[in-house]
């Protein structure tokens, strides 16, 4: 069974090898539906909306919400303060961190409802359970940074997650927290494998912000591989990342 | 061609908070904050601009307009825009892509070296594509031409 909706402002797809009954596929579009009311910064009713405009104390936010600021706190720690989810203007925004965290709860949903063989793919990020409808492990691409229509990796996964940070879409706008006033323009493709989504996400966006050191900085994490295209179309790959290429 | 799926699109969820009248330029925005990069330290003022231009400036037809399709790499994507009193409320996916696709190769010369490699094409059959915009901006492109229609 597979599905895919926009949601979050992203295609959402869901892919379940196994038989499962068709309310299960809603329940976890319900759960993206129910995760973007709460985070949405385009939505003025969101609860970051309101703790953006002060209407909302730290003290009385949600569980949810205090769950993924402490893990954006967690992070930032982690990365020698290049995860940031302040903005310059000083509100918070945690989408960086809330759409590796959804994908891994979705995929908790799905596991817990005793599903055994699925992705969940959220704009990119995927988590992979088991196997593909042919047997095989999941089979993940890794877009072209420089062309749209091309693959430069695939890679065969299985229980584990992916992310790709990059810089492509509207030209270039990712930033060194520690210095605003550059931008990362030596690498415009970084893709990170960890043992859930949101590992591989979250260490993805910061380790993005590194820019060309980002790939010493996954190397150097236990359990994290990553692989890193620069500018002039280079790609230099972690120890154990070719591990997972199958081309 | 396969239609595999027809699916719901959930903006109408988002009516609850914004009713009718302001749904079209919250769907784009979402758009568009999933084509900005997901680091943190993205500066949210980029992400204002162009499809909502599209979304707000038009006073759309209603009915349902069928987009292109586009590819995708692994396979086509094509969707639905739903309009009604003259604002899009709904998308449906119409095609989204499967994992039969197998060719695309191009070659071109890689370098011996031990870790880096130049970065080459390949055309192996996959079932999904980690790296964000390539998806959707196949899906932005057949939303753009279904809303094209509904303006004309």
């Amino acid at each position: 069974m597979r599905d895919t909706r926009i949601l979050m402002g992203m295609p959402i797809t869901v892919d379940i090898t196994d038989d499962v009954p068709p309310q299960l596929m809603e329940d976890v579009y319900d759960y993206f539906t129910a995760i973007d009311r709460r985070f949405s910064l385009y939505k003025p009713d969101s609860e970051i909306s309101a703790y953006n405009r002060g209407d909302v104390g730290h003290a009385n936010l949600s569980a949810e919400m205090h769950e993924v600021l402490a893990l954006a706190e967690r992070t930032k720690s982690q990365t020698d303060g290049y995860f940031e989810i302040r903005k310059p203007d000083g509100r918070i925004d945690p989408s960086g961190i809330v759409k590796g965290w959804a994908i891994n709860n979705a995929a908790l949903l799905l596991r817990r409802s005793g599903v055994r063989n699925f992705y969940v793919d959220a704009g990119g990020d995927i988590q992979a359970a088991g196997l593909n409808a042919d047997g095989e492990d999941w089979r993940v691409g890794i877009r072209n940074p420089f062309n749209d229509a091309e693959i430069v990796k695939a890679l065969s996964l299985r229980n584990c997650g992916i992310a790709t940070s990059g810089t492509y879409v509207r030209g270039q706008h990712i930033y060194n927290p520690h210095h605003l006033s550059q931008q990362i323009d030596d690498i415009v493709s970084l893709t990170v494998i960890g043992p859930d989504v949101l590992e591989a996400d979250r260490f993805a966006t910061a380790a993005f912000a590194m820019g060309e050191n980002g790939i010493y900085f996954i190397e150097d994490l236990p359990g994290l591989e990553g692989y890193i295209i620069s500018a002039r179309g280079i790609a230099t790959q972690t120890t154990g990342f070719g591990a997972f290429v199958i081309s | 061609m396969k239609f595999p799926t027809h699916s719901s699109i959930l903006a109408l969820s988002a009516v609850a908070f914004f009713g009718v009248a302001t749904l079209d330029s919250a769907l784009a925005s979402q758009w568009l904050s999933f084509l900005t990069p997901d680091v943190a330290t993205t500066p949210a003022v980029d992400n204002a601009a162009p499809v909502q231009l599209a979304a707000n400036t038009r006073k759309y037809s209603d009915g349902s307009f069928t987009g292109d399709a586009f590819d995708a790499y692994y396979g086509m994507v094509q969707v639905q825009a739903n309009i009604q009193g003259g604002h899009l409320v709904s998308i449906d996916v119409l095609q989204s892509p499967n994992h039969q696709r197998t060719s695309r190769a191009i070659n071109r010369q890689a370098l011996p070296m031990l870790e880096s490699a130049v970065i080459r094409a390949q055309g192996t059959r996959i079932n999904m594509v980690s790296g964000a915009t390539l998806t959707s901006r196949a899906y932005l492109q057949s939303l753009y031409g279904a809303l094209a229609q509904a303006g004309s």
